[in-house]
């Protein structure tokens, strides 16, 4: 199958934005960016992290207005004032983060997010036939919080074709998705764009927009670097155009048979929360100088193996973690620090960060220091961390959420290494950074394992678990699969198991389910 | 529509400045509050913030005025800024009142130097088991430590009324419910002579000051910070919530419960049906007014006793309405909640 293009005419196009710019106070968020888009055609918009996509897509979809440039659409002048505007004349927007009502229906869940509609007859009629064109796999009788992020996706894009969009703006949409559901979501926007809707599509993703984009917009620091055929290009050509730099791959540092440093065997904690994840037979060891990954789709138990982990949540037993040899599962965070642990929790601000405190006391979150605090040592520390891992910001007393999530994640990463862990504890470890610091974050993680610590890398992105891990596990409804040396899994069969026991279902309503392997 | 956008970096010069900002901007409502009333607004805010500090009298009720309030809110402001809300310290000041009353009432006659330091351990005490009330049921059962509080106030109320009716009443009263007049040494040594300021003053002083170090310097007042501005990331330094409401309420309880003994065994020298003045509840507004930082609660309080006192004369010479005073610090605590939130957030105009 060839990506989209079918439909593609030469005439006026769909959506024409021609010279865009907006600036927010001391930064120019999108400087003179065009763009135009035939109908039928999918377009990636690609960039790093604060490359401006988000700023210039608000703009698309009338969130921000444009301080200079020009909009049309079809051929008639466009200047939507908010996103009901936006929608009046076809233009649909499917956020990255998905703000649906878990204790209801999918069928409630999009009336309410429609003007003027209730759950009635006929709206689920109309969910069920838009189901059903585009393969979405929809029960509008369904409870959203029983649903997988894939679903629930589906459901945010049911909402957006119901309004009939001629261009329909994803933005990250796989970020949430297993390589199984993404590929299901890829043939849902290959059958639209054969339709003659238009699809712009944001992501840092290189393989999967060479495999469904025809033509490509690259942003960096604002401004439109290229645009071009990413089906021409290799991921590569692409990543360095996003970054501007030339990209050397971590090194995955060699290990050795040394000793267990971290040892889990938990059986089960409950979940607190109400669509919280109960977690069951959790059993792995990490060896010095050893990365264990742990893959899963959001939402599968991660946050709660991490709370069990840092000891925000109570093992059962107290040998349920090992630390270094010593039995820590009942004792909390500073205990386990002072046994050798670190941990990057995957929020930054709120959970690794008080996004109000300074950087100085962001970097006392992870002392064990109890008593009168120093915190003239606290801020000379927070200045070795800000130079060492190369943080831009003006000081050490400036405030953690001043900081970019790509800086801050740094400092925060810097935190936790400048305690000399012998074992790591990352989750998400680059979620939502550039690419520039991710690579960083990356080099830090694989020279801290080759220095023997021990690592735990809990991530959604296989491609950093392919790079950096030495066995991989699987985390599905807070059940963890046995860890396998990376030589013998495939994407593919991390895949099947991150859709866990769903993988049948999916296969049964010709959902994926390994339809799309190659 | 309205929005409250926050700010990426709050000015600090201004985060000093709006209590001052409010402070001026209750003065202009209190102008134009007396101009409708038909008082004069220049006299009357003349009696109010400026002729209490003409004579040593007036300055020695402000100090014995500030003392509950400054002792009080110090206690809260580690509560509040912990996210955890003490709303019934009148409770714990009237429990420690009785408790520390007691020990001077079961020893009388009997009196030494040792009486005063057994009542003010004994007046802590107290505040601090009536503290421990909504302590345990949040930490228990997570009730909510807002209602339990509040609602011990009354009860706290209703004993003191019970016990000078009953137990603790003077025989020789004639039936007034109140206490017998405690002895020359379970008094407090007053600062100077012809004037009731105490040296409870100077405690509470000292007790402000030893507040601001614990959290500016010490790990106890980081977490406290901590837990108050983001609970995850609290947990995830390791910082309890358990125990942290159990410290706050311990020692605002604590402080609550000695500026009780400290009224009891001050101004008033027994128990009293009265006692209870609502300190505990204008110390939750002297709290805010200064910022909920230790040395701006001496100046919030030594702020709230001036308009008690000038509110008191104004109402007197002016034959104003007697709910004045309540009205102006209410107005205090509205202006410096609004220009707070301005601090933090600015406003926009959206659509």
């Amino acid at each position: 199958m060839t990506a989209a293009g079918a439909n593609r005419t030469t005439g006026t196009p769909l959506l024409d934005a021609r010279g865009l710019s907006r600036a927010f106070p001391g930064v120019k968020a999108v400087d003179d960016v065009s763009l135009a888009l035939q109908p039928g055609e999918i377009h990636a918009l690609l960039g790093e992290n604060g490359a401006g996509k988000s700023t210039f897509v608000k703009m698309l979809y009338g969130v921000l207005r444009p301080d200079t440039g020009t909009m049309h659409v079809n051929g008639s002048p466009y200047a939507p004032a908010d996103p009901k505007a936006a929608r009046a004349r076809g233009v649909a927007m499917v956020f990255q983060h998905f703000s649906l009502f878990e204790g209801l229906t999918v069928g409630e869940n999009i009336a309410l997010g429609l003007s003027n509609a209730t759950a009635d007859r006929a709206l689920i009629e109309r969910i069920v036939t838009v189901s059903k064109t585009y393969g979405l796999g929809l029960d509008p009788g369904r409870r959203v919080g029983t649903l997988s992020a894939g679903e629930r996706q589906r459901i945010e894009i049911a909402r957006c074709l119901l309004q009939e969009p001629r261009l329909l703006i994803m933005d990250e949409p796989t970020s949430v998705l297993t390589p199984q559901e993404a590929n299901q979501l890829f043939e849902t926007l290959r059958r639209l764009a054969a339709q003659g809707r238009s699809i712009l599509y944001i992501s840092h993703k290189l393989d999967e927009i060479r495999a469904l984009c025809s033509a490509a917009t690259i942003l960096r620091g604002g401004k439109q670097v290229a645009t071009c055929d990413p089906r021409q290009e290799t991921a590569k050509s692409l990543a360095e155009m996003m970054i501007g730099t030339t990209l050397v791959p971590p090194q995955r540092p060699i290990v050795s048979g040394r000793d267990v440093r971290l040892s889990v065997d938990v059986v089960a904690i409950p979940a607190t929360a109400a669509f919280g994840v109960s977690l069951s037979d959790v059993r792995f060891d990490v060896r010095a100088g050893e990365i264990v990954g742990i893959a899963g789709v959001a939402g599968n138990g991660q946050s709660e193996l991490m709370e069990a982990l840092i000891g925000e949540r109570l093992a059962p037993e107290a040998t349920s973690i090992v630390l270094n040899g010593a039995a820590v599962g009942r004792l909390g965070p500073i205990e386990r620090r002072r046994h050798g642990a670190a941990f990057l929790p995957e929020e930054r601000l709120g959970h690794g960060a008080v996004p109000t405190m300074s950087l100085t006391e962001t970097m006392a979150l992870a002392s064990t220091e109890r008593g009168f605090l120093d915190w003239a040592t606290f801020a000379a520390r927070a200045r070795d961390v800000i130079a060492r891992f190369d943080v831009r910001t003006t000081g050490a007393d400036k405030l953690a959420r001043s900081l970019s999530g790509g800086n801050l994640q740094k400092f925060i990463v810097g935190r936790e290494i400048a305690t000399a862990p012998t074992v790591f504890i990352a989750n998400q470890p680059t979620w939502g950074v550039d690419a520039g610091a991710a690579a960083m974050i990356h080099k830090e993680i694989t020279t801290l394992a080759a220095a023997g610590t021990a690592i735990v890398l809990i991530s959604q992105d296989l491609d950093e678990l392919f790079a950096l891990a030495h066995r991989i596990a699987v985390i599905a409804g807070g059940r963890l699969s046995a860890p396998r040396p990376v030589e013998d899994v495939t994407a593919e069969s991390i895949g099947l198991e991150m859709a866990g026991h769903k993988a049948a279902d999916l296969k049964t309503a010709g959902l994926g389910g390994g339809r799309d392997h190659a | 529509m309205l929005e409250l956008v926050p700010r990426r970096e709050p000015s600090r010069a201004m985060q000093i400045a709006t209590p001052l900002i409010a402070l001026g901007l209750t003065i202009i409502a209190g102008f134009v509050m007396f101009t409708a009333l038909g008082k004069d607004p220049v006299r009357a805010l003349g009696l109010i913030f400026v002729a209490p500090l003409g004579s040593w009298r007036g300055i020695s009720e402000l100090t014995v005025k500030a003392t509950p309030l400054i002792l009080i809110a110090s206690g809260l402001a580690i509560g509040f800024r912990a996210g955890v809300w003490n709303i019934g310290a009148e409770g714990q000041f009237i429990a420690g009142a009785l408790a520390g009353g007691a020990v001077a009432l079961a020893v009388h006659p009997s009196e030494g130097a040792w009486l005063l330091p057994l009542m003010c351990v004994a007046g802590m005490l107290g505040g601090m088991a009536w503290g421990a009330i909504p302590a345990l049921l949040r930490t228990r059962f997570n009730a909510n430590e807002i209602l339990v509080s509040l609602m011990l106030v009354y009860v706290a109320d209703a004993l003191l009324k019970l016990m000078v009716h009953g137990p603790l009443r003077d025989p020789q009263s004639f039936g007034f419910p109140e206490s017998k007049l405690f002895q020359a040494t379970a008094i407090l040594p007053r600062l100077w002579q012809g004037g009731r300021a105490h040296i409870g003053f100077l405690v509470a002083i000292a007790v402000a000051v030893i507040a601001y170090v614990l959290l500016r310097r010490h790990s106890f007042g980081f977490a406290v910070r901590v837990l108050g501005e983001a609970p995850r990331a609290a947990r995830f330094a390791g910082f309890s919530e358990t125990r942290m409401v159990w410290a706050s309420f311990l020692i605002s309880g604590g402080l609550a419960g000695l500026a009780g003994l400290f009224e009891a065994a001050g101004p008033v020298g027994q128990l009293v049906p009265a006692l209870p003045a609502g300190y505990g509840f204008s110390a939750i507004i002297v709290a805010f007014l200064g910022r909920l930082h230790p040395l701006g609660i001496i100046a919030a309080g030594l702020l709230m006793a001036l308009t008690y006192i000038g509110g008191e004369t104004a109402q007197t010479v002016m034959s104003l309405p007697s709910a004045t005073t309540s009205v102006f610090q209410g107005l205090l605590l509205f202006f410096l909640l609004a220009t707070d939130v301005l601090v933090g957030y600015r406003v926009a105009w959206r659509r």
